[in-house]
């Protein structure tokens, strides 16, 4: 077994762990909001916020979708050391991680049922350059109004128009994270 | 001093990881209760096993931690709890609203402003507020999904009809974001108007019941009402008998077996921060 495969993952698991959890949720619970999150070394292409996500988050219970060029032999390998989360198709993953590109379109991800909206997917979306339009938001955790690049905003508003229902998005780059739940409106 | 027996914050990562998912999906979803699979905790259900479960999973070494039961930090309640999470995770403590930054609350939103560094965890028994109406989960929960609120007002109304004012006094029904019903914990109605438009983040946590939900900052929220009876937000009609405050929460004290009685804060951290500061009500010694 390589050694990248054992190495990359958090050295204190609980306190990192939980480091990197409040910068997540301050990150949904404040969309457009950018934090800091660190800890995780994960193989290319994934980026250390991606990685960091990854290991807060995922676990044995928490089917996970490769998209496109992250499905390479040392992330698989990487992801069932660390987390041991099953890999699947979009239709039936709670997570999914991959460029907004390779990630499209939307509409296979599950987005939850309106008995249990919570049993939808997130999706963790690598950002390397972003384009530098921003998009207005406004919805809950937002005071006024936020601004926030967004590679693409007409499925993001298609998925806020579903709410209760929808998808959420983690946007990671190199070790900043930041976060659209359903329930923010893009314009 | 931790106690290295135990993981940080006593739970194990596993399950830490689930309710830190559960409270994403509630944050994503403002008011919607969200299920999680609630552990057995070192304490009786009732006592908060559900506040400190969300507390555990949010904590970090860095944190300030205070808790509150009923707005008082020195019941048995809130001192276990506090002791608790200085054993097993090793954080700072305090009684000081304005130090905390995560707080644990049975029943009280303190007097103190919030601000955004600071994350309010509610302990909930009945996360669902149609409960006493219906009584199946299956039914509350299709009521949910197709926005049907009518026995709610129905239930305000004959409220209104036998009494002749609404007279839920606590655990006030909210709608949060037009959309969901929400129980905001026993919390009384004069805590209500702090619960929306607030800078921190608001979680709430239901062990027995299994379920967790969350209000993100700046969120609105109503309380129910009918045009001709709007919300009132009412308090008992004293000035505190220590600090003298007029705008506060106040609890009534029985005092002696002659009807004499007063009237004191219910948040203990805002009457002595205000003692502190000079002011004196009428029956300070």
């Amino acid at each position: 077994m390589p050694s990248q495969t054992l190495e990359g993952g958090f050295t204190e698991p609980a306190v990192q762990s939980a480091t990197a959890f409040r910068s997540v949720m301050e990150a949904m619970a404040r969309p457009g909001t950018c934090h800091t999150i660190t800890g995780a070394t994960p193989p290319s292409p994934l980026s250390k916020a991606a990685g960091a996500v990854l290991l807060t988050l995922c676990d044995t219970n928490t089917p996970l979708y490769l998209a496109g060029p992250t499905d390479t032999p040392e992330v698989r390998a990487w992801i069932a050391f660390h987390t041991g989360a099953p890999l699947v198709g979009p239709t039936v993953c709670a997570f999914a991680i991959g460029s907004w590109a390779d990630l499209m379109p939307l509409d296979p991800y599950p987005i939850g049922t309106p008995d249990y909206p919570d049993r939808s997917a997130t999706l963790i979306v690598e950002t390397d350059t972003l384009p530098s339009e921003k998009a207005a938001l406004i919805g809950p955790g937002i005071k006024d109004k936020a601004y926030l690049s967004l590679p693409d905003l007409a499925p993001i508003q298609i998925n806020h128009r579903l709410f209760p229902l929808g998808l959420d998005f983690i946007f990671t780059s190199e070790a900043t994270v930041t976060a659209l739940p359903r329930s923010t409106q893009v314009s | 001093m931790t106690d290295q027996a135990y993981n940080f914050a006593y739970l194990d990562e596993q399950t830490k990881r689930m309710i830190r998912r559960a409270i994403l999906k509630g944050l994503a979803v403002p008011g919607y209760q969200v299920p999680f699979a609630s552990r057995e905790m070192p304490m009786p259900y009732g006592w908060g096993t559900g506040g400190v479960q969300v507390s555990a999973a949010v904590m970090t070494t860095d944190d300030c931690f205070k808790v509150i039961d009923q707005g008082a930090d020195d019941t048995t309640n809130a001192v276990s709890i506090r002791s608790f999470f200085k054993r097993t995770a090793g954080v700072k403590a305090t009684t000081r609203t304005a130090e905390a930054s995560i707080i644990q609350t049975r029943h009280r939103i303190p007097e103190d402003a919030l601000t955004e560094s600071q994350i309010l965890v509610y302990q909930v028994p009945i996360p669902e507020p149609l409960r006493f109406l219906e009584p199946r989960e299956s039914e509350t929960r299709k009521m949910h999904s197709l926005e049907e609120y009518g026995l709610m007002h129905v239930k305000l109304y004959e409220d209104i009809s036998r009494h002749g004012h609404i007279a839920t006094s606590y655990a006030y029904p909210v709608k949060v974001e037009g959309r969901y019903v929400m129980d905001p914990s026993p919390i009384p109605k004069f805590d209500n108007p702090k619960l929306g438009d607030c800078p921190a983040i608001q979680l709430f946590g239901a062990g027995r019941e299994q379920r967790i939900y969350a209000l993100p900052p700046y969120t609105q929220v109503i309380s129910l009402d009918f045009e001709d009876h709007p919300f009132d937000p009412s308090k008992a009609d004293h000035a505190c008998g220590l600090c003298g405050a007029e705008h506060s929460y106040l609890d009534e004290v029985i005092i002696d077996d002659a009807g004499g009685r007063m009237f004191v804060c219910s948040d203990t951290d805002f009457c002595r921060s205000r003692q502190e500061d000079g002011h004196k009500g009428k029956d300070a010694a």
